[in-house]
């Protein structure tokens, strides 16, 4: 039997647990942050010294002394990361929302329809893990040397856009389950069509996650090395078109670090790596916010 | 049968509906008079929810639901008309308060853009009609850009009636819509069902039995038991079911004399 008082008497030793659960969290919190903060501030702080207008806006000369500035790199990050969104999102939502919105209901009456599926799932999980060198690979051996586009951005545009297609339709598909189904029923119950419940209620519920997917997929792009190593090639010219190679910022680092003494200005290209991340985060976030509310109404 | 008077705007024959091999509903034949508000009531799992979502055809989106039986929409079979006309004359008001995270405005002007309304001042005459005839728009008049789940329980749920109206449908089908709400908001819907169905054919699931008998002139009793899962055992006027019931069980069910 409990005594009337025991819950009273418990409520100490709770309290102390609540609070020590509490600071433990806390904790944890806060060192991940402030570990993250050191790690860019360091970048940032030693790049800052080799960070000028020049820097920015002169392309580099090559060599080992590792003279010039970033600006074709800029310029080569920022084409490529609009050629590999512009190809894996419409793929990707697309993708992600006949899975989540029609593959189910379809599912359901074709036993064929139904393993289609399900072996889209696996694979696109798969994918999602899989090393982007292999990617790199795989483009190679396609677009840059069976397809002749060589090292181009076109190249290694499809090949990212082969990276992070997993990840667009993975954040899709959970972004579009997160939407009630309440919502769903709502609109299909006033006779909406499902495709006009999809695009008027579903979509725009959905969009915050869905660019979720999109910004780390940026991240992706403007970080990787190894599969635009193998598909983009080197060169730090200006890229011209679609078939001209080029070197992404993060390229530029590797070899700055690698092969020249500059290692202050693989500093420097970094820390304005970071830097544009953070910018084309909060560009997209606002962007999302827009469109969310436009598509909405 | 004595029940109905007037035009009978719902009828099922022998219908029965399964979840898989669960035959959730035996032979159900009733009409639904046009008009009128027909209470469907009996205990939790009996199938009042799945004999609603019927009319609307809400239940084609459970996996593995058959059907077997007749149901007519003003003597046309439901199963042939086109889903989204037939939900578009079948509108559908949910247990619980589901407004679109949209504004009051965009939510009853949903069904009508939905069915191809362009025209911004034949639009804006239907959002204040609608909210009017449910009673929600002179609280909500001063800023219909106001997103609908701002609103309170009792509104969101009016605004999900008047979402429902926008669309002028024949027959209301409502589940339980005050379940989720306090005395003063339900007295406020079951006021409001009493304007509605001059317009409307209502059918509304209740657990309250004051409130069917208040609100309904038809009722229908579900019931279930150990030999047989949801199944029709009474139908009449609802003052007759409620004062002179022919079944045993829906005296007892009724007085509250259930175990
Ligand atoms: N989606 C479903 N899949 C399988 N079985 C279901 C499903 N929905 C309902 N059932 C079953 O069908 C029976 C009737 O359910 P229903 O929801 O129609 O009851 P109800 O009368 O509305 O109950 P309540 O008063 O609790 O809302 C129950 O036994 C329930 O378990
Ligand atoms: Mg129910």
């Amino acid at each position: 039997m409990n005594a009337p008082g025991s819950g009273r008497s418990n409520l100490g030793s709770r309290r102390l647990m609540q609070r020590i659960a509490f600071s433990l969290v806390w904790a944890a919190g806060s060192l991940s942050v402030l570990i993250l903060l050191i790690v860019v501030g360091y970048i940032v702080a030693k790049g800052l010294s080799s960070i000028t207008w020049q820097f920015i806006t002169t392309p580099p000369r090559g060599g080992i002394s590792g003279e010039g500035g970033i600006s074709t790199t800029i310029v080569a990050t920022l084409y490529l990361v609009v050629l590999t969104v512009g190809i894996a999102t419409p793929l990707g939502v697309g993708a992600g929302i006949y899975l989540v919105e029609y593959a189910e209901a379809m599912a359901r009456k074709s036993r064929i329809i139904r393993a289609v599926v399900s072996t889209a799932r696996f694979g696109v999980e798969t994918l999602a893990g899989v090393p982007s060198i292999i990617f790199g690979l795989f483009g190679y051996a396609l677009f840059v040397s069976s397809m002749h586009l060589g090292f181009s951005l076109l190249a290694a545009g499809l090949a990212g856009a082969c990276l992070i297609l997993p990840v667009v339709i993975r954040t899709t598909e959970e972004a579009l389950k997160a939407v009630p189904v309440s919502y769903r029923n709502g609109s299909l119950a006033l006779g909406a069509t499902r495709w006009q419940t999809t695009q008027k209620v579903v979509l725009p519920a959905a969009i915050p996650g869905i660019m979720t997917g999109i910004v780390l997929s940026v991240g992706r792009i403007v970080s990787e090395t190894a599969i635009f190593y193998v598909t983009l090639g080197g060169s730090y010219r200006m890229p011209t078109s679609l078939l001209s190679g080029g070197r992404t910022m993060a390229l530029h680092v590797y070899y700055l670090a690698m092969e020249t003494r500059a290692f202050d200005k693989a500093m420097g290209t970094a820390a304005i790596l970071v830097i544009s991340i953070i910018i084309i985060n909060a560009v997209i976030n606002l962007f999302s916010r827009k469109l969310s509310a436009r598509i909405g109404a | 049968m004595e029940e109905t008077t007037g035009a009978c705007r719902l009828r099922t024959i022998g219908y029965k509906l399964w979840y898989g091999d669960f035959c959730a509903l035996h032979e159900t034949t009733l009409d639904i008079p046009s008009n009128r508000i027909t209470a469907i009531i009996g205990p939790s799992g009996c199938g009042k929810s799945t004999f609603i979502r019927t009319f609307n055809r809400m239940n084609e989106l459970i996996p593995g639901v058959r059907v077997a039986g007749e149901v007519l929409l003003d003597g046309q079979d439901i199963f042939r008309l086109d889903v989204v006309e037939l939900r578009r004359l079948v509108g559908m008001v949910f247990q619980k308060p589901n407004p679109f995270p949209k504004t009051i405005f965009d939510n009853v002007a949903y069904g009508p853009r939905a069915h191809g309304l362009r025209d911004r001042n034949r639009l804006a005459e239907i959002v204040e009609k609608s909210l009017r005839s449910a009673a929600l728009w002179d609280e909500v008049k001063d800023d219909l850009s106001k997103s609908g789940l701002a609103l309170s329980g009792g509104q969101q749920q009016r605004l999900c009636i008047a979402r429902t109206l926008a669309v002028e449908p024949e027959v209301i089908l409502m589940d339980e819509p005050a379940s989720a709400l306090d005395p003063i908001a339900t007295l406020k819907i079951e006021e409001l069902l009493q304007t509605l169905k001059k317009d409307y054919t209502i059918v509304i699931v209740t657990h309250n039995m004051q409130q069917a008998a208040r609100v309904s002139d038809f009722t229908a009793f579900f019931m279930t038991d150990e030999n047989r899962s949801g199944h029709l055992i009474e139908y009449g006027p609802t003052s007759r079911v409620f004062t002179n019931p022919r079944e045993k069980t829906t005296e007892d069910y009724i007085s509250g004399r259930f175990s």
